[in-house]
């Protein structure tokens, strides 16, 4: 039975390349005249097309399990990490808040939000000519990728925009009305992120450093666009809202760091997707992001738990997912920019530096930044735009070139001190957008349908003040 | 009759779970429980804030007994139940008045 077997896959290998022999054995053309010679261009021709279509299929292949990677990280995992974090009453109300994001940006996105970011504009919003997704299609945009369709451009830069307002949720945990959550959610959606992704990442974008934009920011998967913006708007939610009744007087322990635990690891392999699939290719750009994104995580993670552990005399669960979170925080801007020693330094910075932010700043000031989205973001992610200008490397990636082509320094390590400049001109637009943009629409929501629950609904929770169920249902089943 | 309520480390659970059966006793109720005496709790940490948690957990072990058997189940648990440190819990014995069995209405110490 065993010889027979390997008998047959020894025929059905050798099969194959005997063919192949056979038919390299075959002449080729054998008469020179002009006709053999167009049916050789046409050949290559062919072979160019055949090449060209595998790289595009890799490539895509890749850009779609990213674009579902990056799905993955709001839900279920920034839904878990966060639902973890509050208190029992509050775990479904935590969760729909992700999950709602998931439909109502996509809406938006797919009606005029796309277009807004990533469309032809002027300097700091994209236009209207890809309004309900017209022109996205399989066609690709070489401005953006040039081996993807345009379609799954389009859907992986949505999971992008899903996330980032899934971020603030945690300032404004345990006592924001869920109607008042949608609307500040999409107008947000609308008057920061769509603005900041098209300065950033947007043709013509005045921050966009692929495509000769005035300030060229190094913002590999959206330390700025997606964490400046989301945690510096979180503060302001925080400090606009107002503390949680109680707090700090009563304690507020997450009432399952298990939930938060399972969420922590799913943002972490999902962030493969966010930062590796930011290369927006299957190369050796993707390898590099990937490789710097997974040290910078564990370095963080180290970080965090060991000043913990200096600090408390105990390394906690919850301090060292805490503390990758922060690592992947930094490095998102500096992934595809930066090699593996850096990023591990990067990481251990982070994670340290959001541990002190969360334990010793948000104590001194008082803010009630329930889940900790401004320390760990918004923290984490002007210190990984900074540290970004300062590792970037051209040998990882050569972004920067001169008229005649030649690779220019990228960060101040290789010389370019300029580059610093550039990340806090990046740095300062994500700030003031945000927190413009989050006054006015925290006003504006406030004045006409209110943002708070009242306080009896708050202390009910909101799992049954907002959405009429319970988390984890108490009557014993049958 | 008599009901006797342990509350006990939560690791000696099995412990006087066994010697309750060996001293004859057949049924128990276990309930997981929180309070304290004398012992003091202790502090836990989440993202550097402090919380003292001065309510440990605890077991709750309920039995109700024949006055003829009582004594001989609180020296079972007290020889299974202790570790000689603070926090090893408290034995509470009360009268009961009645007892009965819900599917035959079995009364008294024959709802045992």
């Amino acid at each position: 039975m065993g010889k027979r077997l390997i008998a047959a896959l020894v025929i059905a290998f050798l099969t194959p390349c005997l063919a192949q022999i056979a038919a390299a054995q075959t002449p080729v053309g054998t008469s020179s005249t002009s006709g053999a010679a167009s049916d050789q261009s046409v050949r290559l021709a062919r072979l160019e097309q055949q090449a060209a279509d595998a790289k595009s299929s890799a490539d895509n292949a890749w850009m779609l399990t990213s674009s579902a990677l990056v799905l993955m990280m709001t839900g279920p995992g920034l839904a878990l990490f966060y639902g973890g974090l509050v208190r029992k009453k509050n775990v479904l109300g935590t969760m729909m808040q992700s999950f709602a994001l998931m439909a109502v940006v996509t809406v938006l996105w797919g009606l005029f939000g796309f277009s807004l970011s990533f469309g032809s504009g002027n300097s700091f919003i994209g236009g209207w000519h890809n309004v309900f997704l017209h022109g996205v299609g399989a066609t690709p945009d070489p401005d953006y990728a040039g081996t993807i369709p345009l379609q799954t451009f389009m859907v992986y830069q949505l999971m992008f925009a899903i996330i980032t307002p899934g971020l603030i949720a945690g300032a404004f945990a345990e006592r924001m009305k869920f109607s008042a959550m949608l609307v500040f959610m999409i107008l947000w959606s609308i008057l920061v992120y769509d603005p900041m992704a098209h300065m950033v990442w947007g043709k013509g974008g005045l921050l966009n450093a692929a495509l000769g934009g005035r300030f060229p920011t190094l913002d590999f998967a959206g330390g700025t666009v997606v964490h400046v913006t989301s945690g510096v708007s979180a503060l302001v939610c925080a400090l606009y809202l107002g503390r949680r009744v109680g707090y700090p007087k009563e304690p507020m322990p997450p009432h399952s760091v298990v939930l938060s635990f399972i969420g922590a690891c799913l943002l972490w392999v999902g962030w493969f997707g966010f930062n590796a699939g930011s290369a927006l290719s299957a190369g050796s750009l993707a390898t590099s992001a990937f490789v710097a994104t997974h040290f910078a995580a564990a370095a963080a993670a180290l970080g965090w738990a060991g000043a913990e552990w200096l600090r408390n005399g105990k390394p906690s669960t919850l301090g060292a997912i805490s503390g990758a979170v922060a690592g992947l925080v930094a490095i998102t801007p500096a992934a595809g920019f930066v090699s593996p020693m850096p990023a591990l330094l990067i990481g251990l910075i982070a994670g340290v530096f959001c541990y002190w932010m969360v334990a010793k700043v948000k104590a001194k000031f008082g803010y009630d930044d329930s889940l900790d989205a401004f320390g760990v973001h918004g923290a984490g992610g002007t210190l990984g735009a900074l540290l970004t200008g300062v590792f970037a490397s051209s040998v990882v990636n050569p972004i920067f070139k001169d008229a005649q082509g030649n690779t220019l320094a990228s960060g101040v390590r290789e010389g370019n001190a300029h580059q610093l400049l550039n990340q806090l001109v990046g740095v300062a637009i994500a700030w003031g957008l945000a927190i413009v943009g989050t006054l006015v629409i925290l006003k504006v929501v406030d004045i006409t349908i209110g943002l708070r629950v009242s306080e009896e609904e708050e202390v009910q929770g909101l799992d049954l003040s907002q959405h009429g169920e319970e988390g984890y249902y108490w009557e014993a089943s049958a | 009759m008599t009901k006797v309520e342990a509350i006990i480390q939560n690791s000696k659970l099995e412990a006087v779970k066994s010697a309750l059966q060996e001293a004859g006793v057949e049924g128990m109720t276990v309930i997981e429980v929180r309070g304290h005496g004398r012992q003091k709790g202790h502090t836990e940490f989440y993202r550097g804030r402090e919380y003292s948690v001065d309510l440990i957990p605890k077991t709750k072990v309920e039995v109700v007994l024949p006055d003829s058997m009582v004594e001989k189940a609180v020296h079972a648990i007290l020889s299974s139940a202790r570790t000689g440190k603070i926090g090893d819990g408290k034995i509470f014995l009360s009268k009961v008045d009645d007892a009965i069995r819900i599917r035959n209405e079995d009364r008294g110490e024959g709802a045992l």
